[in-house]
């Protein structure tokens, strides 16, 4: 018998969903860790990139590589349709009203960092107040900070309870003329919590704010209508999606976005260039500015192109089931503490293991095979707010299986006895 | 094969659970703070030196396993050592974490425990943070010391 056949699910699931058709597209999850099968639960840091993904990036660079937008050539003009119907995918995967709402940039990092440095500089002032939450990525806390350093503004923040969830109560006590802009993930890195962010959304519009949502976790795990939610802003990386590294989007309103000047200058980004001035391209290339990743856009395509082929909602269905397996576990082992029981939340199970520290417990896991993430998940409020230094965390993808929990929990029970 | 116990050792579990010489050191002629970003490891080392020779060592703080141990260890041993020799034995710590050496374990006395840190590279930082704490307090550098 190889590793790969082990982890095959025996496990009866409630729907349809193939679990072992959805392997096989993931070649990586047949590697072995230290004599082990690889039992990958580091899905909120990356996910894992199936062999559609891996094709498409690989017949770019053997096929037809070449720079996009400015070519004559065929290969050029190849790259270009297929770099903008990827474009065209990314608008339909959020129900965006069009192409223009669709900036490529790095991952959600940077597509906070354009709004905060581009709609920021210009719309936010001494006085002003943008409102974040106590949950945030730092991606999410640090650039708000720095525009706040440099305009004037206060930095204001949702509290969460106990549970892990946003204080809605203090969210409308915070909320008033002044405040220009909220900004607030989706689903929580650390915790998992699903936030009510429509309610968050409408109710930043009543009081004339803005609103960008991170939904970096958020979207490999349910889909989003960013017309429905109404939000101004959208962002997310592609490499949490199965897609590649590097790649990334922000939705902006159109209207927004036409208003605000441009992040970085460069080729693409420009109409005409004289010595003296400059003409900005249209949307969404005004804020493209130089040879972007063609590669990745065209490889983030691809693996929209793959979540839109399988069934989405089994799928989250089948990830839910593989949460509830695991949350019934938890209460078998003594000294395991859950971080994050938010009443709404994802396949994320943050966690402390009596006095054993994450860090030990992410090797000992590693021993076993077992990957997962163990610190503060660049969200050291969070930690603070928990009087605990760090967590450890596993985080389920749909390619994950019952019997992987099980490894899981093999390992913590592991944990236990080494340090007796 | 290489098995999480060797690094697990008892000599680490223990000193993990009762770690030596823990607490602040009232009357220490230098104190200085070790960080570690990556996994919020914190210690504060604190140290008596009297004509060059460290008379009392003492740390508190907080961090995983293999970094509480190994304070708790180089604690234990850079009692009574003159600069020199701890800055010695700085080096031998280092080449016993991170070279492919042959080493001589008996020279080495309890920290020897720490060897099987070399197997594991992710945790050479928590394992070296206090005794690069302590080798900037015998450099007389003032600035918290950080691993990344």
């Amino acid at each position: 018998m190889n590793n790969s056949e082990k982890i095959i699910d025996a496990f009866p699931s409630s729907n349809d969903f193939d679990i072992n058709k959805i392997r096989a597209d993931f070649s990586i999850l047949t590697e072995t860790v230290k004599g082990n099968p690889l039992v990958y639960l580091d899905n909120a840091a990356t996910s894992q990139k199936p062999t559609q993904v891996i094709e498409v990036l690989d017949q770019y660079y053997r096929e037809y590589n070449s720079n996009i937008h400015r070519g004559v050539h065929s290969l050029s003009q190849k790259a270009t349709d297929v770099y903008e119907s990827a474009r065209d995918k990314v608008k339909n995967f959020l129900n965006a009203n069009s192409t223009k709402e669709i900036i490529f940039v790095r991952g959600a990092t940077e597509g906070i960092n354009l709004v905060a440095q581009s709609f920021g500089l210009s719309n936010i002032s001494e006085g002003d107040e943008v409102i974040i939450t106590e949950m945030e990525h730092h991606s999410n806390i640090v650039p708000w900070q720095m525009l706040c350093e440099t305009t004037g503004a206060t930095l204001k923040f949702i509290p969460i309870n106990d549970a892990g969830e946003l204080i809605m109560e203090e969210y409308a006590q915070l909320l008033s003329d002044k405040t220009k802009l909220v900004a607030v993930s989706h689903i929580s890195n650390a915790l998992g919590t699903i936030n009510p962010i429509k309610t968050i959304i409408d109710k930043a519009h009543a009081v004339g704010a803005k609103v960008l949502i991170d939904g970096a976790q958020a979207v490999p795990h349910t889909r989003v209508d960013v017309q429905k939610l109404d939000c101004d802003f959208y962002v997310f990386s592609g490499h949490k999606l199965f897609g590649p590294t590097g790649i990334g989007v922000l939705y902006g309103k159109h209207a927004l976005l036409e208003s605000m000047p441009p992040y970085q200058g460069g080729g693409d980004m420009i109409s005409m260039v004289t010595m003296e001035k400059t003409a900005y391209n249209a949307l969404p290339h005004k804020f493209e500015a130089g040879t972007p990743h063609i590669a990745g856009v065209i490889g983030l395509g691809a693996a929209i192109d793959y979540v839109n082929a399988i069934d989405f909602d089994a799928a989250a269905n089948y990830e839910n089931e593989l949460l509830d397996y695991a949350l019934s576990k938890v209460d078998q082992v003594e000294g395991m503490n859950l971080v994050g029981t938010a009443k709404e939340k994802t396949s994320i199970l943050s966690f402390t293991l009596d006095s054993i520290h994450p860090h030990d417990i992410g090797t000992i896991l590693d021993d076993q095979g077992v990957a997962i993430r163990a610190g503060h998940h660049c969200a050291m409020p969070i930690m603070e707010r928990f009087c605990i230094p760090a967590t450890a965390r596993a985080s389920f993808a749909f390619y994950n299986t019952h019997a992987e929990v099980d490894a899981l929990f093999d390992a913590i029970n592991q944990c236990r006895e080494v340090f007796g | 094969m290489f098995d999480i116990k060797d690094l697990y050792q008892e000599v680490i579990v223990d000193h993990n659970k009762n770690p030596r010489n823990f607490g602040k050191l009232e009357d220490a002629t230098k104190t200085l703070e070790g960080f570690n970003p990556l996994c919020g490891d914190r210690l504060t080392l604190y140290i008596k030196t009297e004509n060059d020779q460290i008379q009392d060592i003492s740390f508190d703080g907080s961090g995983c396993a293999i970094s509480v141990a190994s304070a708790s260890l180089m604690t234990d041993a850079m009692k009574g050592k003159s600069l020199e020799e701890a800055e010695r034995l700085f080096d031998q710590f280092h080449n016993l974490i991170t070279s492919d050496d042959e080493l001589d374990l008996e020279q080495m006395g309890k920290l020897a425990a720490l060897a099987g840190v070399r197997e594991y590279p992710a945790r050479v930082k928590c394992a070296s943070l206090c005794w690069h704490t302590l080798h900037s307090v015998i450099e007389g550098d003032a600035t918290p010391v950080s691993t990344e």
